[in-house]
């Protein structure tokens, strides 16, 4: 049980790290410190004057009733992470002009396609990407078109699976036309239409799982998730990634990300900020 | 860059000079559309124009329209800054020829953001 509050810190790193894989270094005491007191807040714990006590409380009974959901919930305070849609613009365009045009051509037989956005965190990312396919390639009506969008947060995937969005949320990186078109007003919020929501499988998955059970895909959205984890993790991560990724397939990774030193089997895309991977072998086997 | 502010609001001007400053931009200031124009006509075509809609002698919308009645501006990239926030509304101002539509309150980083949406070079640091 922790006995101060350095202990609660060790505690929460230690708890997060054996269920999520995520690090948290001491430089995020920060984050722990916020998270914890928003959390605390919201389960009723005392008041924010007493933030560290409220955390002590919270982790108290997290020793003696480890099967009261608490845990989970601190667990998903300190995985979720910042979102925006069309985040970092680069990784769209590539989507839009190189990736999407070469799936076109080489599924056209089978007329389908698997795109996975791994820690979608509250939806933002899968829903910029069906955004795009409805507004730029209308040529797909007639494809079987598979978006899974997958977190390790219950609460984050409620969240997106209402497709609801708050103001400040649709003025960041989506384009007003789109917003006009795809969305309407329900109160303060933006919604999403129905059609649009309706593309995306919003699915509660942990990365470190061994057993990922999911079909394989043409595209995978793994970006600004390999920073949270250690060298082992992200290679195990990649391992995973490699199985469920088809062989001419792509792997879009954050702007601050690689696969270099961790995976040798992906090499970049040259293009310019989009942080795109294929597998090497993929440019071979597809010129013989 | 030179991009030129139009509120009658000198506070809301003030707040998007010093954040258009911190992101590289000259700025250039009017109070209503009218004021506007001339500045148009005066200085040339800048890189943005960010405009209010509601503006007394010529309100944002008849600033964008007719700035887009004009060969010389029909090209220059307009963000429409505003408390409006209806769907009607938003999509009235895209039909006029705003590119882009900025709901007020707004930070700096949705400002980039729109910039950035619009094709605009931005440098210098966001604050957050």
């Amino acid at each position: 049980m922790p006995s101060d509050h350095a202990t609660s810190f060790d505690f929460v790193r230690t708890l997060v790290r054996k269920h999520s894989g995520i690090v948290l270094g001491a430089e995020k005491d920060y984050l722990i410190q916020a998270r914890l007191q928003t959390l605390s807040r919201k389960e009723g714990f005392d008041s924010i004057n007493q933030l560290l006590d409220q955390t002590q409380a919270l982790l108290d009974q997290l020793d003696e009733a480890p099967q009261n959901g608490l845990r989970q919930k601190v667990v998903e305070a300190m995985t979720t992470n910042e979102t925006s849609f069309f985040r970092d613009r680069h990784p769209f365009d590539c989507l839009r002009n190189v990736v999407l045009p070469d799936l076109l051509a080489s599924r056209a037989a089978e007329r389908s396609l698997h795109i996975w956005s791994a820690a979608c965190s509250t939806g933002q990312e899968p829903f910029s990407i069906a955004l795009l396919l409805r507004e730029h390639f209308p040529e797909l009506h007639d494809w079987q078109v598979q978006i899974i969008a997958s977190d390790l947060s219950s609460e984050c995937l409620d969240r997106a699976r209402l497709g609801r969005f708050t103001q400040m949320e649709v003025s960041r990186g989506l384009p007003t036309p789109i917003l006009a078109k795809f969305f309407s007003r329900q109160g303060l919020d933006w919604v999403i239409q129905d059609d649009v929501r309706q593309m995306i499988d919003f699915r509660r998955l942990n990365l470190l799982d061994p057993d990922l059970a999911l079909p394989q895909m043409d595209v995978v959205f793994l970006r600004n998730v390999l920073i949270y984890f250690d060298k082992e993790t992200c290679q195990q991560i990649l391992g995973s990634i490699r199985r469920v990724l088809r062989s001419d397939g792509f792997l879009f990774l954050g702007g601050a990300e690689t696969t270099l030193f961790l995976d040798d089997a992906f090499e970049r895309v040259p293009l310019s900020q989009a942080g795109c991977y294929r597998l090497k072998h993929c440019y071979t086997d597809r010129s013989n | 860059m030179r991009a030129l502010i139009i509120d009658d609001s000198r506070g809301m001007r003030s707040i998007l000079r010093r954040m258009l400053q911190q992101l590289g931009f000259n700025t250039e200031e009017a109070a209503n559309g009218r004021e506007g124009l001339d500045r148009l006509q005066q200085n040339g075509a800048p890189e943005l124009v960010l405009v209010d809609w509601n503006l007394p002698v010529m309100n944002g919308l008849e600033f964008i329209r007719a700035a887009r009645a004009d060969r010389a501006y029909d090209a220059v990239p307009l963000l429409m800054v505003t408390t409006e926030t209806e769907l009607s509304q938003i999509t009235l101002a895209i039909e006029s020829g705003a590119n882009e539509y900025m709901m007020k309150p707004f930070t700096q980083e949705i400002l980039r953001d729109k910039l950035e949406l619009l094709g605009l070079p931005v440098g210098g640091m966001v604050h957050v």
